[in-house]
């Protein structure tokens, strides 16, 4: 990729919007996540207790359970969601970058 | 050509008459000799041998042997992803992990899911726009090759063959325990096997292995859960209590957080490891070349993590359906060992539960089936390492820093031939050699050195425009050598192994440490490096971002 070629992509509104929207959105699903897991992590490491809430005075099922299984869940869902935001918005903008490339 | 099918042939001949010769001294042995399991395995080597031949036939570039020629799909490359990262070890282990401790397991495979969203927001898009066949394509891509190349194979490497140690150990013991053969030859058996994977079928076999494996896995595995949860109405109350029940002999919180992160640091340190770690284990990033383009990437972490999550969730039921249906089994007891310790000890110990759980639920048949599959997950896993050792060895040192890119594909394939032949063999010999270590530190050691050398590099030479080749070596071996010297003197190689009272470093996981390390020392020698090299490496950054981030420039996938 030379010099010219680079400033012209640089330059290119799409392009532009492409790294911003693109880095935007993938910052925020990260820190997302990141939150979500060190919550839980840290959790374990200061109040474990916490985790082991049983969900009701009957039951020996505890609230870790289920908020265990919703981590895994909730990385899942996100990984679809940055998916599918990125295979049709994102590559939409990438293909018409590429095709302003080729028209000169 | 010709010749090389001949080779071929007489190899899996050899390799099922050292079988069969194995299995019948089994027998004499007074051995559990399962014939069913037998049967299944041999069908599942005779399944993956004839797709290696299939594939050493399309096998005929330097891009097909490293990625199946670019072609596999994005759903395929999730499954063959979910493939390499659901080992035997993280089966069986977290399985008995969640049957020993109960809730513990399920920390643990928290840990190990959460690094791959930040894979596929950070990592999978700009690795596929940028690299080849290697991570060191991307980490060298506008920095010195010679340096970036040497320390990013040596990282490769490193991780590479403490893994396989990991692996040929726990395949020998296991295959000792399951099969009845004794542990040199089970060990042997699985180093051929994989020297025929990838030395004939190259990527595009140990691609299909692993696809094959992962869905036999995790089929048997939904076919375990299915079957405990049938058992209790699937009502996981039901099955919890019961569960609660059969363990109050050992007074055991089993439905919380127990013992297994027990201080901040280490909870922050083992979090870093398996996040940063998955992030540079060379086996799984090889595997994002393997498809056609960023979309294909992006649907293969997907895929994977929607596998790997469902696997996880599977082997917590399975734990605890080993702690209902196993712990306390007297078919299951080990009644020797229960004479000198006590409790209720399973045969094999607690990695044998979830094996011991597919006899309870599925009589003979359903173990054999679980045993074939669980020696098909080794095979498979030792194949993906060991082809990402030997494009290490072939691609980054022999081609790039020794032939300095001046080399045909057909010698540089040859050269990585060689050196997975090379490799089975070190493995056969290291494990082996490693038959009575302890070896509960290597895999934790891989992953230390994954997260300190090669993701710092990989990441920062992405996204940090001001990196130069001084930063990138003189930082990545800080992190290296940090992680490597903090596993040395922790507790348990300092204590366990060595014999030490106290350890030198108080905590198991590095990670935290060795990881910033490596970002401080990349850092600090990267903005003090004023030579006109690093100019030119920074002025440069702006072309390697966009095609990072557009794919402009973009390696395709092969004509056929």
């Amino acid at each position: 990729m030379n010099k010219e070629l680079v400033d012209k992509i640089k330059n290119n509104p799409d392009y532009q919007e492409l790294v911003s929207k693109r880095s935007g959105f993938a910052i925020k699903l990260s820190i997302a996540m990141l939150v979500v897991y060190f919550t839980f992590i840290l959790t374990i490491a200061f109040n474990p207790s916490a985790l082991g809430t049983p969900l009701s005075s009957d039951s020996v099922t505890t609230i870790g359970i289920p908020i265990g299984i919703a981590i895994i869940v909730f990385a899942f869902v996100l990984t679809g969601i940055y998916t599918k935001r990125a295979n049709s918005e994102f590559d939409d903008l990438s293909n018409k970058i590429k095709q302003s490339i080729k028209e000169d | 050509m010709m010749n090389m099918n001949r080779i071929f042939l007489f190899l899996i001949l050899g390799t099922v008459a050292v079988f069969a010769g194995g299995a019948i001294e089994g027998e004499v042995q007074k051995q559990a000799l399962n014939m069913s399991a037998i049967v299944m395995f041999l069908l599942f080597v005779g399944g993956t041998l004839g797709i290696t031949y299939w594939a050493a036939k399309r096998t005929k570039s330097a891009k097909d042997f490293y990625t199946a020629g670019g072609g596999i799909t994005g759903f395929q490359n999730g499954m063959a992803i979910a493939g390499d990262y659901m080992s035997a070890a993280s089966f069986l282990g977290i399985s008995g992990l969640v049957y020993l401790k109960g809730y513990d397991g399920l920390i643990y495979s928290i840990g190990f899911l959460v690094g791959w969203p930040i894979i596929l927001f950070m990592i999978a898009e700009p690795l596929r726009n940028l690299g080849k066949y290697t991570f060191a394509d991307v980490a060298s891509y506008r920095l010195r090759q010679t340096p970036i190349r040497t320390l990013a194979a040596a990282g490769s490497i490193a991780t590479v063959i403490l893994y396989l140690i990991a692996q040929m150990v726990g395949a020998g013991k296991l295959i000792q325990l399951l099969f009845g053969l004794e542990y040199e030859i089970a060990v042997i058996l699985v180093g051929v096997l994989m020297i025929l994977y990838v030395t004939f079928g190259g990527m595009l076999a140990t691609t299909w292995v692993q696809i094959i494996k992962a869905f036999l896995l995790l089929s048997g595995a939904t076919f375990m859960a299915l079957a405990v949860m049938a058992h209790f109405d699937f009502d996981f109350s039901a099955l919890f209590a019961k569960a609660v029940e059969m363990k109050n002999t050992e007074s055991l919180d089993i439905m919380s957080p127990g013992g297994l992160v027990s201080d901040p640091i280490s909870a922050i340190s083992l979090a870093v490891a398996l996040m940063f770690g998955t992030a540079g284990l060379p086996h799984i990033l090889m595997r994002f070349f393997t498809v056609a383009d960023a979309k294909e990437a992006r649907k293969s972490v997907f895929f994977a993590t929607g596998f790997i999550g469902y696997f996880y969730i599977l082997t917590f039921i399975i734990g605890f359906g080993a702690i209902v249906m196993v712990f306390q089994n007297p078919a299951y007891l080990d009644v020797a060992k229960q004479a000198i310790s006590g409790g209720s000890p399973i045969l094999g110990g607690k990695n044998m539960a979830a094996i011991h759980l597919s006899h309870a639920v599925g009589g003979d048949f359903f173990l054999g089936f679980i045993s074939a599959v669980a020696f098909a997950t080794i095979l498979a896993v030792v194949s993906g390492l060991t082809l990402a050792g030997a494009s290490a060895i072939s691609h980054d040192l022999y081609a790039s820093v020794i032939k300095k890119g001046n080399v045909d594909s057909m010698k540089e394939m040859k050269v990585s031939k060689m050196a997975t032949v090379a490799l089975g063999i070190i493995s056969i010999f290291m494990g082996i050699a490693f038959e009575q270590q302890n070896i509960a530190f290597v895999v934790g050691l891989a992953f230390a050195i994954a997260a300190s050398a090669n993701f710092p590099i990989l990441f920062l030479s992405m996204y940090w425009s001001k990196l130069t080749t001084r930063g990138a070596v003189i930082g990545g071996s800080l992190g290296l050598a940090t992680a490597v010297m903090l596993v040395i003197l922790g507790p348990i190689v300092w204590v366990q192994i060595l014999g030490n009272a106290e350890a030198i470093f108080p905590y198991k996981y590095p990670a935290l440490f060795s990881v910033t390390v490596s970002f401080i020392g990349i850092w600090f020698f990267s903005v003090t490096d004023k030579s006109h090299d690093a100019e030119a490496e920074i002025e440069a950054f702006e072309a390697q971002y966009i095609r990072s981030q557009t794919g402009i420039g973009a390696e395709g996938a092969s004509e056929h």
